[in-house]
């Protein structure tokens, strides 16, 4: 379950979209969930439909991994979709089965609001699907880095957000050890009642936390000795580099959302 | 005659120093180490060794006595160009891991430093030669075995082109072939560039290896000498709590047997030597 599911997950890969800016990809989400509710009929979500599908394909991502990894995300897109059809009480009469009537602008609704949120987890999957955990925290301080000014710690932000995303697998591994060593004696956390279950967790969250407050003390001596003193003075060993492809990419943005502008009604 | 690279003199230090009962962690303590040198910090837990270790960064001042590092006093003004001439590594692979790949990680201590991107590239790539881990560059350190992120780390000290390295209790928790690859790649370093270094341990095989033993016991320092001085006291070690490398053990308790063993060896090969040819003049 856990392997299937794509959010937040990176496939390295050398597609045009993988090679892109950190900091263009990110500014292109962000824009681009904006740019998502000026469409508002058949043929500009159909545009925005068929932009997004060009993206994925230029993403190189493979449609069906993309579709079987969102499948959580599709059940609610159902459940939504359902929801407008049968609430949504405007327009002529399509259908009507016994106390059920669907109605055409629940029906249109139902579909607009659906490719909207299509479009929106595809875009955004993307952006995490293609670019590395690291490169986007980097794309954000450079993108943070004028809010410095304004006394936002940006430098030690991303710091703390490279060093968690560092950390995970460390602390998963020693997550699977303490169960293990806690099963070993005796205790049990995938059986019983819900209440026990969460019981059982306590043993292995104090174990947790006292060695993950070790790790953080180790850590911090050893960036002491290596010279750490905050963002000040600091050179970056990974380069951004806006390119050609960068700048497409935003003028190709603001393309769309001349074209959905010309024929929204 | 070499010059001095860090001399201790007289440094007493205690983590209570209101507390008179508590016994200081280092006592009166002094010893210089010249350039080039391979030195071991040799003691059994609690001796004082990591202390040691952390007075020699500027971790921790002492409570009295005087800390020189490459001929300058450690002080406050002094600590980040010190620092930034000494690289250390420490005992837990996982903990001194700071970057998300392992150039990131090689490269921090320069980031840190100010280093321009061109030269760090280019030192990154140089310090990773240096440890023969110039194929995993892009890799993350949960992909890596215990002594690959030691030598990584190794690398990430050597980034800086520091005239002292100092490895604290850096080959314990790894499994004995990663042991070996760090000790490996100690060597061959040393044999290149004529690095100093600093190895804290109470791994007596590897202690071995050096120049000159320093053995600390409570605070004190207890013996001092090539490594061929210090095993010939051999009792005195394991009153302290040591281990004696494998060979000498072996000569001790051949020698009790009766058994007529000349050398004092090093190694299991010299023993090994000794014995079979020694045989044959029977």
């Amino acid at each position: 379950m856990i392997e299937k599911m794509i959010f937040g997950r990176y496939i390295p890969g050398d597609s045009i979209v993988h090679r892109m800016d950190p900091r263009a990809k990110i500014l292109f989400v962000f824009i681009f969930i904006a740019v998502v509710f000026v469409a508002n009929n058949a043929l500009t979500y159909g545009i925005l439909l068929g932009f997004t599908l060009f993206v994925v394909f230029l993403s190189k991502i493979r449609l069906y991994f993309l579709v079987t990894g969102l499948k959580p995300v599709f059940i609610l897109l159902i459940f939504t979709f359902l929801l407008h059809i049968f609430f949504t009480r405007e327009g002529d009469v399509l259908l009507s089965i016994g106390f059920i009537e669907i109605y055409e602008e629940g029906l249109r609704q139902g579909i607009f609001l659906s490719v909207r949120f299509l479009v929106l987890v595809f875009i955004t999957s993307i952006l995490t699907l293609t670019t590395s955990p690291i490169s986007i925290t980097d794309g954000i301080e450079t993108l943070l880095g004028p809010f410095k000014r304004v006394k936002l710690p940006v430098h030690e932000l991303a710091l703390m957000m490279s060093i968690s995303l560092r950390f995970i697998p460390t602390l998963m591994d020693e997550t699977g050890k303490i169960m293990k060593a806690q099963m070993a004696r005796g205790s049990d956390i995938s059986s019983g009642p819900v209440k026990e279950r969460i019981k059982a967790v306590v043993p292995l969250l104090i174990p947790l936390f006292v060695s993950a407050f070790k790790r953080a003390e180790d850590l911090a001596t050893a960036m002491e000795v290596r010279g750490y003193r905050g963002g000040e003075g600091r050179t970056r060993y990974r380069q951004l580099d806006w390119g050609f492809k960068d700048t497409f990419s935003m003028a190709l943005l603001v393309g769309l959302t001349a074209v959905l502008w010309y024929y929204r009604t | 005659m070499n010059s001095i690279i860090m001399s201790l003199e007289n440094v007493t230090f205690t983590y209570a120093p209101e507390d008179e009962s508590v016994r200081p962690a280092v006592a009166d303590l002094s010893f210089t180490i010249e350039e080039g040198e391979w030195i071991a910090l040799v003691g059994h837990n609690g001796s004082g060794k990591s202390t040691i270790a952390k007075l020699m960064n500027g971790l921790l001042f002492p409570n009295s006595g005087k800390v020189t590092a490459m001929g300058k006093p450690m002080s406050e003004e002094t600590l980040w160009d010190i620092r930034s001439q000494m690289g250390m590594v420490f005992q837990n692979p996982d903990n001194q891991f700071v970057g998300a790949t392992v150039q990131d990680d090689v490269a921090f201590a320069l980031e840190n430093n100010g280093v321009p991107h061109e030269e760090m590239v280019v030192r990154v790539k140089e310090s990773l030669r240096q440890v023969k881990m110039e194929d995993y560059m892009d890799q993350e350190p949960h992909h890596l075995s215990g002594g690959q992120k030691q030598r990584v780390a190794i690398a990430g000290a050597l980034a800086l082109r520091p005239r002292l390295l100092i490895l604290d209790e850096a080959t314990s928790m790894l499994d004995p072939q990663g042991r070996m690859e760090v000790i490996e790649t100690i060597r061959e370093l040393r044999k290149a560039t004529g690095l100093t270094v600093i190895s804290i341990t109470h791994d007596l095989e590897e202690a071995a290896l050096a120049d000159r033993l320093i053995v600390m016991n409570q605070g004190h320092k207890q013996l001092e000498g090539s490594p061929e001085q210090v095993f010939r006291s051999g009792s005195e070690l394991i009153k302290l709590g040591l281990d004696l490398p494998f060979a000498m053990r072996m000569t001790h308790l051949l020698r009790k047997e009766g058994v007529d063993i000349k050398g004092e060896h090093m190694t299991e090969d010299e023993l090994v030597d000794e014995l079979w040819t020694s045989y044959s003049k029977m």
